[in-house]
């Protein structure tokens, strides 16, 4: 079994909601409500789920771009090390707690500080989903790759520019591109664009962030091929945020299925779409559309919306449009359990369904 | 098959700062009757510019500089179409949104932040339906006015007073633009100076006829007075209920007094859907509908798009870069690239057998459920449209390349029975 690059237990993200004449502190929008996940060495793990479920908002926590509300994120610490100060932190032992916390200071990436967070920026980085918007339009493609490397201090001043050409010639672009605004060029090769700074620290572990959802069928064709490879080569992880099943499909090596905040669904990426036991994942999988037009599937069609996350319903998060509803679902939350052989699910009637 | 639409080699153009845009290069589609047609291509090949020239709404910089587009439905002799792009401006608006309406791509935009569900989707009752509105106002009124005692059945026969006399005004007009329109339709095809001033002179005379009557305008601007035209509105809003209803709108009461932003983006796409159908178009225009929309919502309003399909609209031309949604919905498919149309076939035929070289890599570059190998791609990006190459527009990224292919256009060329392509391999 291989090594987790990354664990994250009961992370929370939460948005303050302020109202009143005192702006005070009315409500939360629950974001990330409580994620365990353990992202393995040199996978792909992709992170499927509706629009406004959280799944952004995941992955950018991951990367402290946004700081968690709570919970302890683990970067490459052996099993032993993360099972220690978490049996600490969640025991009873006011002294050992204590002393978890201390521990976690120097090896939680929540509470990393200064330096440490600093080293720690070089080994992950994100792609975002619009390129046209990620770029910097007054800067020349030049100095939007090797920003990271200068404020890194990776490479002395005079190898600079042998390392963005190479850099270019990694995602498949010529030198002459780099003196240029990212305004002269297409969608796709602004995306290579914003994956060679991706790659300018040599990270470890990358964050797609809907990195295919701006570009046309064509392009995106490339440029899944080209992450593809990448991955290969340099050895990265990749955590793969997206709504588009197919292209998830394609691309990443387990699946994890959000929905409100709450990973739902967690499994091998052939196992999920022959055998998904969620019903939100179920009705998913159903509806996305198939480019064949003899395939005779039945839809499930969800009734409603997806519910406000500042105030999620109690119980199951599905259970307002969920056709296999019993008084269960209203009452108790469903905690991720073992159905299959690392085939993780979140549902009280799996079993029935 | 009875046509419904057709455009006959169009060209549009969008006369830029940097140059000539030329977007359109001689587009030929044809809808039928009580058929789905789907337009598919990548962003930038014009299948939104197509449809805006069908409606004769493309924005400036943009016109249509060339080509026919021809209306079958209009007329009693449904051989013998009208080309509208020579028809006036108040014409185009007795068809838009009553005969052939449109759903545009992001509901969010398409939407007036400023006015109420009600107001919005009540625009096209009183735009096209107002007749109707009016006389069942009336005949309310009517109804109650026995009931009634003194003053309120002055202040009741006042309105609908009022409301007769903008009922005979549209009536009138309604007759008189009829005539015009018949006369017009008979000179249609012919083409000497005589007829030619003729026409001119009666397309002048349609442009000044006007719907509103001067003594109704005066009313609305006296105080207390212009009250009177609440009732039609709240007629219109009880229309407005029965619409969302049918439609599928969870509790259309409250939704009716909200305002855009209030609703999520499924509900924004079906108000935008009961706006266009409103007035049970003959020919609905959805451009990319659920393109910012998640899956299952997608599905929803994918399925009543179906269900209309089957109960109130005829034909649906529908615009979309989602080849999922294409095998879904739409019969007919027509493939464009920059401003050309590729092919033009039955759905299932061009999933099993796609011509053109750009329809197999289109299909090609799209991940299937049972992907197993590595996707192919198309190499190269869009062209340009202000310089685009000379000939077949998609020879610089095409396999099969051949000398002749930079020289001259391919024409579209029924390969097979209703398999139409446009491309050199097979001529």
């Amino acid at each position: 079994m291989t090594e987790n690059l990354i664990d994250i237990r009961a992370l929370k993200k939460y948005y303050p909601v302020k109202g009143g004449v005192f702006k005070r502190h009315v409500a939360d929008v629950k974001a990330v409500d409580g994620v365990n996940l353990e992202i393995k060495k040199g996978e792909c793990l992709g992170l499927v789920g509706e629009s406004g479920c959280g799944k952004t908002t995941l992955g950018k926590t991951i990367l402290r771009l946004h700081d968690a509300t709570s919970g302890r994120i683990y970067y490459d610490r052996s099993r032993s090390v993360v099972e220690e100060a978490e049996d600490g932190f969640n025991s009873d032992n006011p002294s050992e707690v204590r002393r978890s916390i201390e521990l976690l200071k120097k090896i939680d990436m929540t509470r990393l500080k200064g330096k440490g967070l600093a080293a720690m920026r070089k080994k992950i980085q994100i792609v975002f989903q619009d390129p046209s918007n990620s770029l910097n339009p007054r800067m020349l493609v030049k100095s939007i790759i090797s920003e990271p490397i200068v404020t890194q201090h990776l490479v002395k001043a005079r190898e600079l520019e042998g390392r963005v050409v190479e850099l270019l010639s990694t995602v498949g672009m010529a030198n002459e591109h780099m003196m240029r605004y990212p305004h002269e060029f297409s969608g796709g090769q602004r995306q290579r664009i914003a994956i060679a700074r991706a790659l300018a620290t040599n990270p470890e572990f990358v964050m797609m962030d809907e990195p295919t959802s701006a570009l046309d069928v064509s392009v995106q064709a490339q440029i899944l091929n080209l992450l593809m490879n990448l991955q290969e080569n340099f050895k990265l992880t990749y955590l793969f945020v997206t709504h588009h099943l197919l292209v998830v499909k394609y691309i990443s090596n387990r699946i994890a299925v959000m929905y409100l905040g709450r990973i739902v669904e967690l499994s091998a990426t052939k196992e999920l779409f022959e055998k998904p036991f969620h019903p939100y994942t179920k009705a998913l999988l159903s509806a996305i559309p198939i480019p064949d037009p003899e395939t005779g599937r039945e839809k499930i069609i969800l009734s409603g919306d997806v519910p406000n996350p500042i105030d999620p319903p109690p119980g199951c998060r599905f259970h307002p449009r969920c056709k296999y509803i019993k008084d269960m679902c209203r009452e108790i939350e469903p905690e991720l359990e073992n159905a299959d052989s690392d085939h993780l699910v979140a549902c009280h009637r799996w079993k029935e369904i | 098959m009875k046509k419904l639409i057709e455009t006959q080699e169009l060209y549009t153009d969008f006369f830029t700062f940097e140059g000539v845009v030329k977007a359109l290069n001689g587009v030929s589609v044809v809808v039928n009757q009580g058929e789905t047609y789907g337009l598919v291509g990548e962003s930038g090949c014009g299948k939104s510019v197509t449809v805006r020239s069908i409606m004769r709404i493309v924005q400036q910089p943009g016109k249509i500089v060339d080509g026919k587009i021809i209306l079958f439905f209009k007329q009693k002799d449904r051989q013998k179409g009208i080309d509208i792009i020579e028809r006036s401006e108040a014409f185009m608006e007795s068809i838009r949104g009553n005969d052939i309406s449109m759903i545009f791509q992001e509901a969010g935009t398409s939407l007036n932040p400023v006015f109420s569900i009600a107001d919005q989707v009540g625009e096209s009752f009183h735009l096209h339906r107002l007749d109707g509105m009016l006389e069942e106002t009336i005949q309310q009124l009517g109804a109650e006015i026995a009931e009634t005692w003194f003053i309120p059945r002055f202040w009741k026969t006042l309105q609908i007073a009022l409301y007769k006399s903008e009922l005979n005004h549209l009536k009138a007009f309604d007759r008189r633009v009829g005539e015009i329109d018949s006369r017009l339709a008979d000179l249609e095809d012919i083409g000497d100076p005589h007829s030619l001033s003729r026409k001119a002179y009666l397309h002048r005379r349609r442009e000044r006829l006007s719907k509103k009557n001067p003594w109704i305008q005066f009313v609305k601007h006296i105080p207390f007075l212009r009250r009177y035209y609440r009732r039609l509105k709240k007629t219109i809003k009880h229309h407005v209920v029965e619409l969302l209803k049918e439609l599928g709108v969870p509790n259309p009461d409250n939704v009716v007094c909200c305002y855009p932003h209030e609703l999520s983006g499924g509900m924004q796409q079906r108000i935008v859907i009961a706006i266009a159908l409103a007035c049970n178009p003959i020919l609905l225009i959805a451009d990319e509908p659920t393109s910012n929309l998640d899956v299952t919502i997608q599905a929803q309003i994918m399925e009543l798009i179906k269900t209309l399909k089957k109960t109130t609209i005829a034909s649906v031309l529908f615009i979309t870069h989602d080849l999922g949604l294409v095998a879904e919905i739409c019969d007919r498919v027509s493939v464009m690239y920059a401003g050309d149309i590729c092919e033009t076939v039955a759905v299932k035929e061009l999933f099993r057998k796609p011509l053109h070289p750009y329809s197999q890599g289109l299909l090609n570059s799209v991940p299937r459920l049972e992907q197993a190998d590595t996707l192919e791609t198309i190499p190269g990006t869009v062209p340009n449209l202000i310089n685009p190459p000379s000939g077949c527009r998609f020879h610089p990224r095409c396999p099969h390349a051949m000398e002749v292919c930079p020289k001259e256009k391919p024409s579209l060329i029924e390969y097979e029975e209703n398999h139409y392509v446009a491309c050199y391999l097979y001529t």
